[in-house]
């Protein structure tokens, strides 16, 4: 199993938000979790990577055999976790392309890899900023800054492409995109994602994106729960009839 | 020649008047610059040699003129960037400072911001970065004349401390003798942002790497806008290196 979630409890400023998710993806898969607000979607991402303040009270994640709660974010990263946020964050005065080279060579480092010369690294970044039909300027440019919001989630998959991760959680990676976008970002998820020893997790609220990248389950998070699992014909029943309807 | 400052002085009271006395000749008279009207002047200001570094300049920046000075303090021992600038109508002033000190060093900016004519623009942004037992200082004083209307003033001041024993001083000053003006000034001592640490951290940064980034872009970001801007970024580089 590559991601195993057991029983995960979690509280945020001490009110609990994750009340015994157990959730497992093998290697190959891709599994969507969608859910109404507040339900602990974005919560059951960060703790996954690690964020400061989201503490965990019971349960465990194991990623590949690793107990991964353990582990500090930039070793998850190094250990080919790739969480792609719902609000990219902006770093002024450093460019895209020096914070993903310095990111990727110090994943590198730790994983004892070669690092990536500035020629070599300016080169992939090209490429995968192509792919995913982004002016490749635009990565000269201080990280996220001056971005729309559409910009900012297709520069999480560049940076996903770059990267090149073995298991990405995609915390809402559809808000905020135009029909054009999200078919690219749609591409993009199958393209760098798609592959026997690679998994996602992919959190959203709607069903169009699932209709791109096709997710082998579907589950639905409420009130830190999962309490349904199916194929991409739940999603389709959640988009017709709402969260309240489908749980009846 | 100007007597021998004294703390008693406001502008010079978080000086280093013991490392200033023996060098203080030589920079008792400020420098005077006039930026003609319409004209527009664009400067970096890199760091001299030496253990103290002093710059006392005058500019005048005529009708509809722009001033632009982009400037780097980071004196081994003492380092001040003194500027007393009048703006006339519809003048632009804007300046970029950093404030990086490391030991037991004092830097300081100081300056004196006259909009005289109406419809004048000041933007003034310093960002300091200290560690050890070193000191770092912005005395900003934006005066606004009589008659001075439609006057746009702003001051953004943020320190970063690395150690408990640095120190940073930040005093921005408004005197303000026109009704209609706008004149904002926000200051900030602190740590760095918590989300743009963990969003570096989740890249594969490690938390000493990515505070040294985010440190970086602290002060890179003050670069941003100027022209022929490498000198001054890896000045800033080679300056944060000995900080970090």
């Amino acid at each position: 199993m590559m991601l195993e979630i057991t029983n995960l409890r979690a509280t945020v400023a001490d009110k609990p938000i994750l009340n015994g998710v157990s959730l497992h993806v093998p290697a190959g898969e891709v599994h969507a979790i969608m859910g109404p607000n507040g339900s602990g979607k974005s919560t059951l991402a960060y703790v996954l990577a690690g964020r400061p303040g989201y503490a965990v009270s019971e349960g465990g994640v194991s990623f590949d055999g690793r107990d991964l709660l353990a582990m500090e974010p930039h070793e998850r990263a190094a250990a080919g976790l790739f969480l792609g946020f719902q609000y990219p964050v902006e770093i002024p005065g450093i460019s895209y392309l020096q914070f993903l080279r310095e990111s990727l060579n110090s994943q590198r480092r730790s994983r004892d890899e070669a690092e990536l010369s500035a020629g070599e690294f300016i080169k992939l970044a090209r490429e995968q900023a192509k792919l995913l039909e982004m002016d490749a300027e635009m990565l000269k440019r201080p990280v996220n800054v001056g971005f729309s919001g559409g910009e900012k989630k297709r520069a999480e998959m560049v940076q996903m492409g770059i990267l090149a991760p073995r298991f990405a959680v995609l915390d809402e990676t559809d808000s905020g995109l135009d029909i054009d976008a999200l078919r690219i970002v749609g591409e993009g998820i199958n393209r760098i994602m798609r592959g026997p020893d690679k998994g996602v997790l992919l959190i959203t609220h709607y069903e169009r994106l699932l209709e791109h990248v096709r997710p082998d389950k579907v589950h639905v998070l409420q009130a830190g729960r999962i309490t349904r699992s199916g194929d991409i014909e739940l999603a389709r029943t959640l988009e017709r009839e709402g969260y309240a309807e489908a749980a009846a | 020649m100007t007597a021998f400052p004294t703390r008693k002085q406001e502008e010079w009271r978080y000086a280093d008047l013991d490392a200033l006395q023996p060098v203080w000749e030589q920079f008792a008279e400020p420098v005077t610059l006039t930026v003609g009207s319409g004209e527009e002047l664009e400067e970096i200001w890199l760091p001299v040699a030496g253990d103290v570094q002093v710059r006392r300049v005058q500019i005048a920046i005529e009708q509809g003129a722009k001033a632009r000075l982009f400037v780097l303090n980071t004196a081994p021992v003492y380092g001040r960037i003194e500027l007393e600038v009048s703006l006339a109508k519809g003048a632009d002033f804007e300046l970029f400072g950093a404030n990086i000190g490391t030991g037991l060093s004092t830097n300081e900016i100081v300056t004196n911001v006259k909009h005289i004519g109406t419809g004048g623009r000041s933007r003034q942004t310093i960002r300091s970065v200290l560690n050890g037992k070193a000191v770092g200082s912005y005395l900003g004083k934006v005066e606004v004349a009589r008659g001075a209307q439609q006057t746009d003033a702003e001051q953004s001041v943020k320190a970063m401390l690395l150690d408990r024993g640095a120190t940073a001083n930040c005093k921005p000053e408004l005197e303000i003798f026109a009704d209609d003006v706008k004149c904002a000034h926000g200051a900030s001592v602190g740590e760095l942002d918590a989300m743009q640490l963990f969003y570096a951290e989740s890249r594969g940064l490690d938390p000493a790497s990515a505070r040294a980034l985010l440190l970086e872009g602290f002060v890179m970001g003050l670069w941003d806008s100027a022209k022929g801007a490498d000198s001054i970024c890896e000045a800033s580089r080679e300056a944060l290196r000995q900080v970090v």
